[in-house]
């Protein structure tokens, strides 16, 4: 469904994505993983056009999408949602939703009801009147989800949904994206949560310092020494001070 | 408020205006409200590109002008009728709002950046129509005097009352549809979050060159109400930095982004400055200095204009300020 091909970007001297070769399948759902500042987000941003490549390709659908900018790239049915949320903020929860049902649906109140219908669906039904901008951090992340459903999308690009989600809020939000993959919506996601990543994805691919160091079932992958290698410094570290804290 | 409400208050606010005529016997008293409802036009214009769109201009004199001078040129210097030159003016205005709206959205220009491009747009217009030949130059342009209602000039106030009412009240109709349709849903996203607004599929540069050619197309109707209701133009006039302030003043103190706001702020503005006549005088410049102290005040106080005030009485919640949402927009 999507094929990214040998995609290369860099920010002045960061390489943040080294001939980045990977497939999505149509159906189910794929997970993207890497430590801090690996270059998901900055992968993410280059397939859906708001970044422009250096070099490579990203086929959609068997299209060449490569240099599209993202209103083409959504209109083609895939949609991404920002890790640091994007709110209309001023705009009621339910007029944020209609933006996205909008994509599809030109008339103002059947988009109104399209959305309403999809807050009940992520959890936002009790507060569809409600300013976007005063929404919990828990809030801001489903409404992120919400507007991309409403959109009616293929594809659907997750940028760490449950970033900042406490575990019984990440326990809720599990079960909503698995409803968006059995509705046949195939699912690319970034996550740290690796309880999330074990539970919902079918496949894995690592990334680190730009380029693609594993892939595979997220079972196999995690026990990968390279990925292993790749999160240590970090892992290591914060095992330590622990183990620190604790004989203190 | 929902929209049907909206749309019921509109009618209902303009069914009142529609009743001046018939109360209000003196003449100069009929040229405050027709001066009111000309600069919530103007305001309301403005307001569908900075209100709803984000994109705040500091040139719509731009529009205004060429609005104005259409239809003068188009009589003075071709004999056509004022009444086609108002359509003529509409979409003259229209057109250079495509001129400037694709000069600098197809290159992202934002906030500050759009708004100066916007001035010296303006400016280039004022210093063109000041040097070409067939606007008058320097000296402007005289509309003859020939009064009648085919040559659109009234020999009566009331006549030019109902073109400004015809007029503007189809600008509120049209922004209380924005408010209510999905360009208008598109718009406001952009102007809350380009960024996100586009990774929902939405088309920003369409979305913005609609709004500022429907917002150049009502600006160009006032110029066009202008240059028939006084009857002499000149650069200053048409082109000048007093209509652009004018335009964005009203609908600031109205309330950005409101479909009453340009109402509320036309009618404030225009019994401030009667006030300001009775007491102080027509001293040149005067009204200029109080537009500017008023925009402090409401930019630093009511940021959300007095619609915003209204609506923050009536429910008793705090304003917040728009200043804030705005911030890291530009
Ligand atoms: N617009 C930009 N300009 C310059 N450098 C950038 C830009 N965007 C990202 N980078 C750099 O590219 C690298 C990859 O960043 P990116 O946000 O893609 O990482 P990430 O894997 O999403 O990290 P995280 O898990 O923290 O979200 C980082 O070093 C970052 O500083
Ligand atoms: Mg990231």
């Amino acid at each position: 469904m999507l094929e990214i091909n040998a995609l290369c970007k860099s920010f002045g001297g960061v390489q943040a994505s080294q001939s980045v070769t990977m497939t999505v399948p149509q159906g189910g759902i794929t997970s993207l993983i890497g430590p801090n500042g690996a270059g998901k987000t900055t992968l993410f941003a280059l397939i859906t056009g708001f970044h422009t490549p250096d070099s490579g390709s990203v086929r959609f659908l068997g299209q060449d999408i490569t240099c599209l900018p993202p209103e083409a790239i959504a209109t083609r049915g895939m949609i991404r949602t920002f890790q640091t949320v994007q709110p209309f903020a001023g705009q009621t929860v339910r007029e944020n939703i209609a933006v996205g049902a909008h994509l599809k649906i030109r008339g103002r109140t059947e988009a109104l009801a399209k959305a309403e219908d999809v807050a009940r669906q992520v959890g936002l039904g009790d507060r569809l009147d409600m300013d976007a901008g005063s929404l919990t951090v828990a809030g801001r992340k489903r409404l992120e989800v919400a507007r991309a459903l409403a959109t009616d999308p293929k594809m659907i690009l997750f940028d760490e949904v449950l970033a900042g989600l406490n575990p019984s809020e990440i326990r809720d939000v599990i079960p909503v994206i698995n409803t968006i993959r059995d509705a046949g919506v195939t699912i690319l996601l970034i996550e740290h949560v690796m309880q999330a990543v074990m539970s919902l994805s079918d496949y894995t691919w690592v990334l680190n310092q730009g380029a693609i160091i594993a892939e595979g079932p997220p079972r196999e992958v995690v026990s990968d020494p390279h990925v292993i290698e790749a999160y240590l410094g970090k892992g290591m570290a914060e095992r330590i001070a622990k183990r620190e804290a604790a004989s203190a | 408020m929902n929209q049907a409400n909206k749309l019921l208050m509109l009618i209902v606010v303009f069914g009142l205006i529609a009743l001046a005529p018939m109360l209000i016997t003196q003449e100069s008293l009929l040229n405050i409200v027709i001066m009111t409802l000309y600069a919530a036009l103007l305001g309301q214009a403005w307001n569908i590109l900075g209100g709803y769109g984000g994109q705040v201009s500091f040139g719509h004199a731009a529009y205004f002008g060429t609005g104005a001078y259409a239809v003068a040129v188009l009589q003075v210097q071709f004999g056509i009728n004022p009444w086609l030159g108002l359509v003529v003016g509409g979409f003259a205005a229209a057109a250079v709002g495509a001129f400037i709206g694709f000069c600098t959205f197809r290159y992202g220009l934002r906030g500050s950046y759009f708004a100066l491009v916007t001035l010296a747009f303006a400016e280039v217009l004022r210093i063109l129509s000041n040097s070409v030949d067939f606007t008058g130059a320097g000296v402007g342009l005289l509309i003859p005097l020939e009064r009648s209602a085919a040559n659109f000039q009234f020999a009566s106030k009331e006549g030019f009352f109902w073109v400004i009412w015809a007029m503007t009240f189809a600008a509120f109709l049209t922004v209380w549809k924005i408010g209510n349709s999905r360009f208008g849903a598109q718009l406001m996203a952009v102007r809350d979050n380009e960024d996100a607004a586009r990774a929902l599929g939405v088309d920003a540069f369409r979305v913005k060159m609609g709004a500022i050619m429907l917002s150049g197309f009502f600006a160009g109707l006032a110029g066009v109400f202008y240059a028939q209701y006084f009857l002499y133009l000149d650069p200053h006039i048409a082109y000048g930095a007093a209509i652009s302030v004018e335009s964005l003043l009203v609908p600031i103190i109205g309330g950005m982004g409101t479909l009453f706001g340009p109402l509320l702020g036309a009618a404030f503005l225009h019994g401030l400055s009667e006030l300001s006549r009775a007491v102080i005088g027509d001293a040149p410049g005067i009204s200029l200095v109080l537009y500017g102290v008023l925009l402090v005040v409401m930019v630093l106080f009511v940021p959300r204009g007095l619609a915003g005030l209204a609506s923050h009485l009536r429910s008793g919640k705090p304003a917040e300020s728009r200043v804030e949402e705005g911030k890291g927009h530009a």
